[in-house]
């Protein structure tokens, strides 16, 4: 395909990023000088030392959490539109987000109930990502066997809306038989959280979502060809199933990691690709998958500059800035667009 | 270069195959506009969708040139044959330029870039449809006239030697039907690449195709309208007797009662 976009509103995003970045790092309950921040994040070491470890141990890895967890959710919302040729679809629908929140939920809430298994309660810093993915991976086993047996997209997009009741239900009955602690922890987990990684987790973080994001460049070819609907594309080369099967591979392990370090982050993943459309009004990936990848960091450090609601000790839970930020992005533009796209 | 051999074509089920039709023997010549006609329901897409590798037969098979379908990739296939489809398309932002360039992707690399060759052929088949003055318009935009020669113009930037249609005048008026498959035959003249079309429009098929493939209850015949009028094919592809075939006119008419 063609038409390639002017590189001016890229380069306007990118900009935005950076400019966000920095007032993102430089925004805390600890205030800090600008100057400073500066100095320390170019690798200045004539500061005072509790700077330092703020900056680099917690504002600049929470930075960095949120532009993986926005531009991550964003690329596996596009994936998902376009596969499903429904604008409504995004990481939430496969039931994958649901599944890793079952991961979780069987992780805090069922140790009560399985405490021969679990004897510990405490949650490290890594069991509750591994609880989290292994709940992904088995909505996505479960997704990708059913998706083989039906030939239908629709019903694959239905066979995971199903999926994501099932594990809300198991999660009700977890709840039910669980003592208030363990449930506000659970809760806790479910406002989603882009702070608390170490730069250990971060670099798994980051390599895992390398993959993905560099594994949905090759599958451009397959989306643009999605656009016209299956028979068109398998009638232009395309092989469908390989094509199905990676790209529900690559917005599990999306939607799955992201869930596990952040938690469940809501509309992110349905909101981002429609802003990215009007934007730069084109439904080539070519064009988009790097518009929602910049749009989707963009977007996530707002709602986290937003959440530590600046120049105060408090911090709002992301997921609820987010549901804030997106339902009235899909509302204006439900009603300005009158239409949206694929 | 098409050829059917003791083709029969249908759905399989597990509770036995659903057959639609059985022994179709025809063999299909490059260069050639030709209909499949039949009565509503009697099988012509699933026919098309055997031919083109959509669907599997449930016995016999379908040669091009000489080679079994299913011995082709898909890419491989691709290039071979084009598809033109009565499918809704999904809502995009697609122009017809971008629509129409899909039609090279078997032949673009593993990023879809177009070289200057395909951008010729895109604008080649652009021409050919007289469409290019829509080169940049919303392909949702279009009136369902403009967006079958849209979709026609994709399907000749494939680049194969076979198109096949599936009832491309279904939602068009009686001038833009007739634009269509004169549009069909001039291509055919142009290009010498064979034109397989199901259709409705019987009457205009019949004047204009080279070949027809007349579907029936029990039998598939090929032909020249000619040849199947001289074995008084016509005559028994509608149940009723409102509707009647004139021999003289080689047209169908209204039986005056």
């Amino acid at each position: 395909m063609l038409k390639p976009a002017s590189k001016k509103p890229f380069l306007l995003l990118f900009l935005l990023l950076m400019f966000l970045c920095l007032l993102n790092i430089s925004l805390g309950s600890v205030p800090i000088p600008f100057q400073e921040i500066l100095n320390i994040l170019t690798g200045g070491i004539d500061t005072k030392e509790s700077w330092q470890t703020i900056i680099l141990n917690f504002r600049l890895p929470k930075a960095i959490t949120a532009i993986l967890v926005g531009s991550g959710l964003s690329v596996a919302g596009l994936l998902m539109q376009t596969f499903f040729r429904n604008p409504l679809a995004g990481p939430f629908v496969l039931g994958i987000s649901s599944g890793a929140s079952f991961g979780v939920a069987l992780f805090i809430l069922g140790s009560s109930l399985f405490s021969g298994f679990l004897i510990t309660n405490s949650i490290s810093n890594w069991s509750l990502p591994m609880a989290s993915s292994f709940g992904a991976f088995l909505v996505l086993s479960a997704v990708v066997i059913a998706a083989n047996k039906v030939k239908n997209t629709m019903s694959i997009l239905i066979i995971g809306l199903m999926f994501g009741s099932l594990t809300a239900a198991l999660i009700s009955i977890l709840s039910y038989f669980s003592e208030a602690s363990q449930i506000q922890q659970f809760l806790f987990w479910s406002f989603g959280s882009l702070g608390n990684l170490s730069w250990n987790e971060l670099f798994i973080f980051i390599a895992v979502y390398s993959i993905a994001i560099l594994a949905s460049i090759g599958v451009i070819k397959p989306l643009n060809s999605l656009l016209l609907g299956e028979n068109y594309a398998k009638s232009a080369g395309i092989n469908i199933k390989k094509s199905r099967n990676i790209i529900l591979l690559i917005t599990s392990v999306l939607t799955g990691v992201i869930t596990a370090f952040a938690g469940p982050i809501a509309f992110i993943g349905l909101a981002v690709p429609h802003i990215a459309r009007i934007i730069f009004s084109t439904a080539n990936h070519k064009t988009l998958i790097p518009a929602v990848l910049l749009l989707g960091a963009i977007v996530m450090l707002i709602c986290d500059t937003i959440s530590q609601l600046p120049a105060s000790e408090f911090t709002l839970p992301i997921n609820a800035i987010t549901s804030l930020f997106g339902a009235p992005v899909v509302i204006w533009l439900l009603i300005r667009k009158k239409q949206l796209f694929v | 270069m098409l050829q059917t051999e003791d083709l029969t074509i249908g759905y399989a089920q597990k509770k036995g195959d659903k057959i639609v039709l059985s022994k179709i023997n025809i063999a299909i010549e490059s260069g050639k506009l030709i209909s499949v006609l039949g009565k509503n329901g009697i099988g012509k897409s699933t026919l098309l969708r055997t031919l083109s590798n959509v669907q599997k037969p449930i016995s016999g098979d379908v040669y091009f040139e000489e080679k079994s379908l299913h011995s082709y990739s898909e890419n491989a296939l691709s290039k071979k044959l084009s598809l033109v489809l009565t499918e809704r398309l999904p809502e995009s932002q697609l122009t017809v330029f971008e629509l129409i360039a899909l039609g090279r992707q078997p032949y673009t690399n593993w990023i879809d870039s177009l070289s200057a060759g395909d951008i010729e052929k895109i604008n080649a088949a652009m021409r050919q449809t007289e469409i290019t003055h829509l080169k940049n318009a919303l392909f949702y935009e279009l009136s369902d006239g403009q967006l079958q020669r849209v979709l026609i113009a994709r399907a000749l930037a494939q680049d194969t030697a076979v198109i096949i249609l599936d009832e491309p005048t279904a939602h068009l008026d009686m001038h833009q039907t007739i634009n269509i498959f004169v549009l069909l035959q001039k291509l055919v003249k142009e290009t010498n690449k064979t034109i397989i079309i199901s259709s409705h429009e019987i009457n205009l098929a019949l004047k204009l195709s080279d070949q027809i493939i007349l579907m029936t209850e029990n039998k598939v015949q090929f032909g020249t309208t000619a040849a199947l009028i001289s074995q008084s094919a016509f005559d028994t592809i509608f149940p009723d007797t409102l509707l009647q075939f004139d021999k003289t006119i080689e047209q169908f008419v209204i039986k005056n009662s």
